[in-house]
């Protein structure tokens, strides 16, 4: 039964259909039946690729209630998802106890070695900690090593959990969801103690957003200490704040009586060390001088306005004003966001033309609410969503519409992809197979293809590494381009086609087809007829399907399909 | 040595091979053996600090603006820590360039400073877009400078004797193919020349050969048919395992690999022209460190690949031109976290046979306050397109220039000069 949006939707799809596929039968005029190819396009758009029991319980319920049950992920149950990442400890801590268990160790046996080091006179370079690591014993290496291999788990099983959810889940609006916003608001594993805060980033500043506010979400983001030490605002310190700290440090060292000795004591405590003069010179040396326009810049050209959105040098400057203070405490122990008001600049600034004055943490939250709200924003947002859920070029008509749902909800995301998913635009012809499928999207659809079974993800990580896409490891502020160009090149599609051939051999580590249960046969004929049908949707071009004609075997048959031209789209 | 013919892309061999290629294939040079030009392109991402990387340590504003993270003056005792290295009494080299300073010595390296795009944007990705596609504030220009050239016509004494030749004529080792080779003419993109193959099988390969050739999408259609081209010279030529020459030991980084194979291709004869490869982390906003530090590491891994791929070419050097670039350089003063924030005008390097080295190319705008860009930054004197210009010129023999920069009226005059 389809309501409105769809009957409005169903004619130019009904006439495109019939341009299409002459084989089809006209649909009924008044509530027309889903053909497949539409189930198809809906499922591999919201989702990371059809499965035969998603299109059946899409042609079951319809596209309406379809789009409300992954619209309202919490209506779903993900007790599998759940039950496979069950073995995953660190999933669930904070960023201080992954800090504690997983990066500590290694960090002060580290320290130890290269203070042993130092303190031994016959040391060669006491700088130097590979130096340093030369001269350990057999015993203390494999230690250091261990401790190494216990720092990878927590981005192993990161990595590993992004893959196992999007294949399993049926929440796969959801996670759709999850890797767009953890691509724009993108964040460099390899940054420092970065690493160490992404378990907490990505489960609880990015997904709890990502069907409601966009305030909210960009809200999480700027206290989330990935972001502030990624885009190095905890360090950005007002000048004028900076300088009185460090007289203050100054009278410290050399103040007598009974006050300079307990400020010495203060900083003999926080250093570990003892306050001598030189002492406190090296933590003059590493304390914040001044402003750091980084995350300013970056939260109004990538985050928020885009970088024709009408910002001025002038007001990245004053917006980094705005947001000194928003630090972290403690972020080599994996210490949370805090606010440090001797380190904000204080008085009015001046953001695109509106004053703010709201003093204190609140400056940063004036700006939030000042972006969030503003036409540039909604114009920008609008546009890379629909470019991750229609076409590289997004329909500028389409844009206009879920910019104004953005503007007129004040920023409510399920709705501005409501708008999108429910627009003639997306169920269009010229939609269909229109965007060609990220090194994510073609692993995680060709294991879904394949029904299969994945005991491990970490092969299928470095997979999607070897593709070109390093999850969690975009160096740039930018994160992954969404577009063709960025994927499509000769190395890719060998790499594209040697994985198809290598799932479907049973080669992947950790991973298991059973494409005789798949196609629910060995003979290969029937083979042949069942994945034409299944694993390229009936869209295979000629050439293709005589290729397939020719096939010999289960394995190689499935291969052509996932490496196919056909298979790179979505 | 047996005589080698080109691979036709299109030709009967194709037919012939689908599949592994037949031992007999042969290659031949262009008639007459005309030594093939190469230009090797390395972009170093993030906007690499040039006053820190090519010292204007003459300048006192230098020193002032940079009270923590300036590297020293040269000094008279050899080996001081940390020093710039001299090059010519006004700049000096960051010190982990040592690897570089040779080449200098020789007059085979030469540096054009104070070079840039006068486009003001402070965006890593507009700035990297613009340098890329060789059109500064043009967003809409489609493809790269790199790939115009390839479209270009040549004199004919610099050019291969048949355009439509190798699909190797331009390749990138990297996961994704930049927008500098993003075009029409044909260009790879690889991360291992070693593993450029297909496993399955020669059955399997025939047949995805066949699926791609007839894809109904021109993109993935066309991609792919390079991709078996490829392969199949590739397996003729038999890469094996590749040995550097003179002792090279190039850097393990995915840089430092990158170089390795590009050289790894140029010696396997398979026609290569236009390699591109990439130097990543250098936007130190913050802790940029001085002589040591972020900066000073990563001028390791990248001086210590220019040097290993230059001892490894060996006497091919002759036709061999290097060329790096980054999308804008950093600001003058150094920022309230020991580091820098976006700037303007850069420095880049051209190392090589034809190269008249042992200079620093360009007008040197000077650091006072008055001088700089914006009040901030060090002043762009010589357009990157200037220098683009000269290597497409002179080096691969472009006759056209300007339909490599539409837009610019490129002209020999304007040359910095640093190629013969």
């Amino acid at each position: 039964m389809l309501s409105s949006p769809f009957r409005a939707a169903a004619a130019p799809v009904a006439v495109a259909l019939i341009l299409l596929s002459p084989a089809t039968s006209l649909p009924q005029a008044a509530p027309a039946s889903l053909d497949d190819a539409t189930i198809v396009h809906v499922l591999d758009r919201t989702g990371f690729g059809a499965r035969a029991e998603d299109v059946a319980h899409l042609r079951e319920i319809g596209l309406e209630r379809y789009l409300d049950e992954q619209l309202h992920p919490e209506r779903l149950s993900d007790a599998e998802v759940r039950a496979r990442l069950a073995g995953f400890e660190t999933l669930a801590l904070d960023s201080s106890a992954i800090a504690e268990r997983y990066y500590a160790p290694l960090l002060r046996e580290r320290r130890a070695t290269k203070k042993a080091a130092t303190d031994d006179p016959s040391a060669p370079d006491a700088k130097s900690s590979d130096a340093a690591t030369a001269t350990m014993d057999p015993a203390e290496r494999a230690r250091l090593r261990e401790l190494r291999d216990t720092g990878r788990v927590v981005m192993d099983e990161l990595g590993q959990q992004k893959i196992l959810r999007a294949v399993y889940s049926p929440r796969q609006l959801e996670e759709v969801l999850v890797d767009f916003w953890f691509n724009h608001f993108n964040v460099f594993a390899g940054k420092g103690p970065v690493r160490g805060y992404l378990t907490e980033y990505e489960r609880d500043a990015i997904r709890p957003h990502v069907l409601g506010r966009f305030r909210d979400l960009l809200g999480a983001v700027a206290k989330s200490p990935a972001m502030l030490f990624y885009l190095d605002n905890w360090q950005s310190v007002d000048p004028k704040a900076a300088e009185e700290m460090s007289r203050r440090l100054d009278s410290v060292g050399t103040a007598g009586g009974l006050r300079g000795r307990a400020g010495r004591r203060r900083i003999g405590q926080r250093t570990g060390a003892r306050a001598t003069p030189e002492a406190i010179a090296q933590i003059q040396q590493r304390m914040p001088r001044g402003l750091n326009e980084n995350y300013a810049r970056e939260l109004m050209e990538l985050h928020t306005l885009g970088v024709a959105g009408g910002y001025t040098q002038a007001d990245v400057v004053e917006v980094a004003k705005a947001f000194t203070g928003w630090t972290i405490r403690g972020p080599r122990q994996g210490g949370g966001y805090a606010f440090e008001e001797r380190r904000h600049a204080k008085g009015p600034k001046t953001v695109l033309g509106t004053t703010i004055d709201a003093g204190g943490e609140r400056d940063g939250e004036a700006v939030l609410d000042l972006l969030a709200a503003h036409p540039s924003t909604a114009t920008f947002i609008a546009t890379k969503l629909t470019r991750r859920f229609v076409a590289d070029e997004p329909p500028p008509a389409l844009v206009k519409r879920a910019a104004a749902t953005f503007t007129s909800s004040r920023g409510d995301l399920r709705a501005v992809v409501r708008t999108i998913l429910t627009s003639p635009e997306f169920l269009g012809a010229d939609a269909r197979r229109a965007k060609v499928k990220t090194p994510f999207e073609f692993t995680v659809s060709a294991l879904r293809a394949t029904r299969a079974e994945i005991s491990s993800a970490a092969a299928v990580v470095q997979q999607v590494r070897t593709l070109g896409m390093p999850l969690y490891f975009a160096q740039p502020p930018t994160g992954y381009a969404d577009t063709a160009e960025a994927w499509v090149n000769t190395g890719a599609l060998v790499n594209r086609m040697n994985f198809a051939v290598d799932l479907t051999a049973n080669r992947v580590s950790g991973v298991h087809v059973d494409l005789a249960a798949l196609a629910g046969t060995t003979d290969v004929d029937r083979a042949k007829a069942w994945m034409t049908a299944h694993l390229l949707r009936s869209q295979a071009s000629e050439s293709t399907a005589s290729t397939l004609a020719r096939g010999t075997d289960l394995a190689s048959l499935a291969a052509l399909s996932l490496g196919s031209p056909e298979f790179q789209r979505r | 040595m047996i005589s080698r013919r080109v691979l036709l892309r299109n030709g009967g061999m194709a037919l012939l091979s689908l599949g592994f290629a037949p031992a007999f294939v042969a290659r031949t040079a262009a008639a007459g053996a005309t030594r093939r030009k190469l230009l090797i392109t390395i972009f170093q991402r993030g906007a690499a600090d040039g006053l820190n990387i090519v010292v204007p340590f003459a300048e006192r504003d230098y020193y002032a603006a940079r009270p923590t993270i300036a590297i020293a003056p040269p000094t008279r005792t050899a080996g001081a820590d940390g020093a710039a290295l001299d090059l010519d009494g006004f700049f000096g080299l960051h010190p982990r360039l040592a690897p570089l300073l040779p080449m200098w010595q020789q007059r085979s390296l030469a540096i054009v400073h104070a070079c840039g795009s006068h486009d003001p944007t402070r965006s890593h990705f507009d700035a990297q877009d613009y340098m890329e596609s060789g059109t500064p504030g043009v967003k809409s220009t489609t493809d790269g400078w790199l790939n115009r050239v390839l479209r270009a016509e040549r004199r004919a004494d610099d050019s291969p004797s048949s355009p439509s030749s190798t699909p190797f004529r331009a390749v990138a080792l990297g996961a994704q193919l930049p927008r500098t080779l993003q075009g029409t003419a044909p260009a790879l993109a690889m991360t291992d020349v070693n593993r450029f193959g297909l496993r399955g099988g020669a059955g399997t390969q025939a047949s995805f050969e066949a699926e791609y050739a007839a894809a109904a999408d021109r993109v993935l259609q066309r991609t792919g048919q390079d991709a078996f081209d490829a392969m199949r010279q590739l397996d003729a030529a038999a890469p094996g395992r590749y040995q550097p020459a003179n002792g090279a030991i190039y850097p393990r980084s995915a840089y430092g690999q990158a170089l390795k194979q590009i050289a790894q291709l140029a010696k396997a004869d398979v026609g290569l022209e236009i390699a591109f490869a990439e130097s990543g982390q250098w936007d130190h906003h913050a802790n940029e460190g001085a002589a040591n530090g972020q900066l000073g590491n990563r001028l390791d891994d990248f001086a210590q690949g220019i040097a290993a791929l230059v001892t490894d070419l060996g006497s091919r050097m002759q036709d061999v031109v290097i060329l790096t670039m980054s999308e804008f350089g950093r600001a003058v003063a150094e920022n309230g976290n020991r580091g820098t924030d976006h700037g303007h005008a850069n420095a880049m390097f051209i190392v090589g046979g034809p190269v008249k080295g042992g200079r620093v190319y360009g007008r040197w705008p000077g650091l006072a306050p008055a001088q700089r860009h914006e009040g901030r930054d060090l002043a762009v004197t010589t357009d990157f397109r200037d220098v683009f210009g000269e290597v497409a010129v002179r080096h691969l023999g472009v006759k056209d220039v300007r339909a490599v920069f539409p837009g610019y009226a490129v002209s020999a005059s304007r040359f910095p000069g640093f190629l013969s």
